[in-house]
C-alpha cells in the first residue's frame, strides 16, 4: 500500500518538476505562424495592409482577421502562398483588377528635396539634394509611402507596363 | 514486352490527330525567290534566350551578312544584316506575337547593291575542331528553323559535352499547310545531308536518324538518293500523325526510349534539330555565310497562290504576301492571320509584323477554315485524353485551371504540357483547352517572377533597416565621442585655471 502510493507520489512529482522545467526553458515565444507569414511577406513595413509593418499583417492574418490578400505589394502570389499555407479559401477579386503598380518621377516637376528617398523602404528612389530623383523599376514595391511625401507632387503611381517577356495569354472566358 | 507495352500492343498506341494535311498545291510548286523590299524589320529578339545587342550605330552604312547585333547572355543569338543598306532606326515594332506588343528592332533601308561582306568559309569541315564548328555557328546566328528557334551552337556544345550518341534529324513537318521542309528536302537533299555530317562531326553522334513522314514520298526518295553511301546518315520514314514533329513524340517513334517527364533528350544520349537547319548550318560553316533568309509556306484558303518561298528575314508579311500574289478578293474573307504551322503557330493582329527566323509560314484563313465556334459545358467523354501525344488528362487539367488551382493542374502534369493543341482540335464541345495550358503556365511563370521580386526587395528592405542601423549607433557613438572630449577639455581647462589661481 505504502509503495504504491509512494512510487505514485514520487511518479506525479518528478513529471511535474519535468513539466515546470520544460514550461520555463522550451517556452514557445509568439505563434511560430506568424514567424513564417513574415518570411513570406516583403518586409518593406509599408503600411498600405493598415497594419503597423509586416508582422502586424502576419499576426492578425495568422489569427484570421485580416484577409491573406491584405497586402498590395505582394500581390495574387502572396495572398495564394498564404491561403495554401493557411489551409483557407482566399478572394483575389479585390488584387486582380490593376495589376502591380510602380512610383514613377515627373522629372520638370522634381525639385530634389530628398523628402521621397528617406522614406522609401527598399532605397529605390535614387538622387542626391537639388538633383532629380529617380525610381528604380525592380526596386519599387508599390508601397506608394513616398506619394504624399512629395511636395510638388512630382511623384506618381503607374501601372508596370506589360512587355513582351511579361505578357501571360489571358484565361479563355468560361463555357 | 513489358506489361505497358504488352497493353499497347493490343489497344493501339494512337496518341495524335489526324489533321486534313492541306500541304498540297503548296508543296508541287517550285520555290519563287522573294527580292530585297526597300525596308527590312529586324528584332532584336528572334531566338530563344536573351536579346541581342545593337552593334551598330543609327546612319552607318552596312553590307550584307555584317553583324549588327550581338549575342548576349549564355543562351542567345547574334543578327546580321540580310542585305547592304543603311540602318535608319533602332526603335520598337509591332511583334510577331498575339498580343500584339512591341518589341525593339533595327530597321534597314536597303541599298539595292546586296554586296557582300568579305566571307571566310571552310572546304573541309571534318577537319575543324568540333568547337570550332560550334563557334562559326553560333557567330553565323543559326537557330532552330523548326519554329522555336532555339540557337543551334548551344545545343551543339551541349551535345558534345553531354555525349550524344543519336542525332535525330527532324523532317517530320506534322503541322498540316506548311510545306518549307518537304520542299528543302526535294530541292536541297545534297546540302542537307552535308550538313547533318558536319552535325554528326561536330557532337560526335555516332548516327543520324532522319524522320520523315510518309505524306512526303518525294522528299523521302531524294533523301535516300543523297544519304546512299554515308551508312551514319539514316532516312526513316514515320507515319504521318500529328504531333509527329514533336522532339519527344519523334525521339520515341525512332528509337523507342521516351525521354523522361523531367529530363530532356540529352538525358538520353539524342539531340534534335530540324532539317532546315542542317542546311543553315552547312551554308554557315562551308561558305561562312550568317543565317538572312529562310524558306517559309505561303497558305490558306485566302492565299490566291499558295507556294515556298525563299525570304530575307526582317521582311513584313505584308510584301511577302503581295509577292507571293496577294489574297483572294483582296483579303475580303479573311478571318485569321496565322504566322507559323495551324496548331501551334501564332495569331498576328495586322500583316505589318516582320518575318523572323523561326517564321516557317504565313497564313490567311477564311472563316470555313477558322469554324469558331462557342465552347459548350465538357461531356467527359475522353477524346482529348486520348490524343495527348504526352499521356496527360486535358480536361481534368483545364478545370482546375478554370478555378485557379494551378498547383493542383501541375501535380496532374501542366509542366508536361507541350501546347500541341491535340486537345482543343479533338474536343466535340470545342473547349479551348490549349489555351487554359498556355494562360496557366504563363501565370505561373508570372507567379516564380513576383516571388523573385519579392525576395530581391525584402533583402533591400532588411539591408537598409541595417544601415539605418549602423547609422544612428554611428551617431551616438559620435556625439558620445565629441561629448568626452568636450569634458576632457572642459575638466583640463578647470584644472589650469585652478592652477593659474592656486
Amino acid at each position: 500500500m505504502i509503495a504504491a502510493v509512494l512510487s505514485i507520489t514520487l511518479l506525479g512529482a518528478t513529471l511535474g518538476i519535468i513539466l515546470g522545467v520544460a514550461n520555463r526553458f522550451l517556452q514557445v515565444e509568439g505563434n511560430p505562424i506568424v514567424e513564417e507569414l513574415l518570411a513570406m511577406m516583403p518586409g518593406s513595413n509599408c503600411g498600405q495592409c493598415g497594419f503597423p509593418g509586416c508582422s502586424g499583417a502576419a499576426t492578425a492574418i495568422a489569427d484570421g482577421s485580416a484577409s491573406p490578400a491584405c497586402c498590395p505589394p505582394g500581390g495574387k502570389a502572396l495572398a495564394t502562398a498564404i491561403a495554401a499555407k493557411l489551409g483557407i479559401e482566399v478572394d483575389l477579386s479585390g488584387l486582380s483588377d490593376d495589376g502591380p503598380k510602380i512610383a514613377v518621377v515627373a522629372e520638370e516637376l522634381c525639385i530634389g528635396c530628398c523628402r521621397c528617398s528617406k522614406v522609401c523602404p527598399t532605397d529605390a528612389i535614387i538622387g542626391a539634394a537639388k538633383q532629380v530623383h529617380n525610381v528604380f523599376r525592380e526596386a519599387c514595391t508599390g508601397c506608394s509611402s513616398c506619394i504624399e511625401k512629395c511636395p510638388t507632387e512630382a511623384l506618381v503611381m503607374r501601372p508596370v507596363p506589360v512587355t513582351l517577356q511579361h505578357w501571360v495569354m489571358p484565361k479563355p472566358m468560361a463555357a | 514486352m513489358g506489361f505497358m507495352n504488352l497493353f499497347k500492343h493490343f489497344l493501339g498506341d494512337d496518341w495524335g490527330v489526324h489533321p486534313d494535311d492541306h500541304k498540297r498545291p503548296a508543296a508541287d510548286q517550285p520555290v519563287r525567290v522573294m527580292p530585297v523590299p526597300a525596308k527590312l524589320y529586324l528584332p532584336l529578339q528572334q531566338h530563344l534566350g536573351g536579346a541581342a545587342r545593337p552593334s551598330v550605330l543609327v546612319g552607318q552604312k552596312v553590307k550584307k551578312g555584317e553583324m549588327i547585333a550581338e549575342a548576349q547572355g549564355m543562351v542567345s543569338a547574334p543578327l546580321h544584316a540580310p542585305t547592304s543598306g543603311t540602318i535608319t532606326a533602332v526603335t520598337e515594332i509591332t511583334a510577331p506575337h498575339p498580343s500584339g506588343l512591341t518589341l525593339p528592332a533595327i530597321i534597314l533601308e536597303a541599298d539595292g547593291a546586296d554586296e557582300w561582306i568579305e566571307l571566310h568559309g571552310c572546304d573541309d569541315p571534318f577537319a575543324l575542331d568540333p568547337a570550332e564548328i560550334g563557334k562559326r555557328v553560333a557567330d553565323a546566328g543559326v537557330v532552330g528553323l523548326g519554329g522555336a528557334a532555339f540557337p543551334s551552337a548551344v545545343k551543339l556544345i551541349g551535345a558534345s559535352r553531354a555525349k550524344v550518341t543519336t542525332l535525330v534529324m527532324n523532317g517530320g513537318e506534322c503541322e498540316p499547310y506548311l510545306s518549307c521542309d518537304d520542299r528543302l528536302m526535294r530541292d536541297a537533299a545534297a546540302g542537307i545531308v552535308d550538313g547533318i555530317r558536319i552535325m554528326l562531326h561536330a557532337t560526335g553522334a555516332k548516327v543520324a536518324l532522319v524522320g520523315i513522314e510518309d505524306n512526303k514520298p518525294e522528299a523521302i526518295v531524294a533523301m535516300q538518293a543523297a544519304a546512299s553511301g554515308f551508312d551514319a546518315v539514316q532516312i526513316r520514314p514515320v507515319p504521318a500523325r500529328y504531333p509527329m514533329g514533336s522532339e519527344k513524340q519523334l525521339i520515341q517513334v525512332l528509337t523507342g526510349i521516351e525521354v523522361p517527364a523531367d529530363g530532356r533528350p540529352a538525358d538520353i544520349g539524342v539531340i534534335v534539330h530540324n532539317v532546315g537547319t542542317a542546311l543553315a548550318l552547312r551554308t554557315a560553316v562551308r561558305e561562312g555565310k550568317p543565317l538572312i533568309s529562310r524558306l517559309l509556306t505561303v497558305n490558306g484558303n485566302c492565299a490566291s497562290q499558295p507556294g515556298n518561298i525563299e525570304v530575307r528575314v526582317g521582311t513584313l508579311a505584308e510584301e511577302v504576301i503581295a509577292f507571293a500574289g496577294g489574297l483572294k478578293g483582296d483579303g475580303l474573307g479573311l478571318a485569321r492571320r496565322v504566322m507559323g504551322g495551324p496548331m501551334m503557330g501564332m495569331q498576328i493582329p495586322h500583316w505589318r509584323v516582320p518575318v523572323v527566323k523561326g517564321t516557317s509560314g504565313i497564313l490567311a484563313f477564311d472563316t470555313v477554315e477558322v469554324a469558331e465556334q462557342e465552347p459548350n459545358p465538357c461531356i467527359r467523354c475522353g477524346s482529348c485524353v486520348k490524343a495527348c501525344p504526352m499521356g496527360l488528362l486535358p480536361l481534368e487539367m483545364s478545370s482546375r485551371i478554370r478555378n485557379e488551382a494551378y498547383g493542383e493542374a501541375i501535380d496532374l502534369g501542366l509542366k508536361d504540357c507541350i501546347a500541341c493543341g491535340c486537345c482543343a482540335y479533338v474536343c466535340p464541345s470545342k473547349i479551348p483547352l490549349v489555351q487554359y495550358f498556355v494562360h496557366a503556365k504563363g501565370e505561373l511563370a508570372a507567379q516564380d517572377r513576383a516571388k523573385l521580386r519579392t525576395d530581391a526587395t525584402k533583402k533591400l528592405a532588411l539591408q537598409r533597416q541595417e544601415r539605418l542601423e549602423r547609422e544612428a549607433r554611428e551617431k551616438a557613438e559620435a556625439n558620445a565621442k565629441r561629448k568626452a572630449e568636450r569634458e576632457a577639455a572642459a575638466a583640463a581647462k578647470a584644472a589650469a585655471q585652478a592652477e593659474s589661481v592656486g
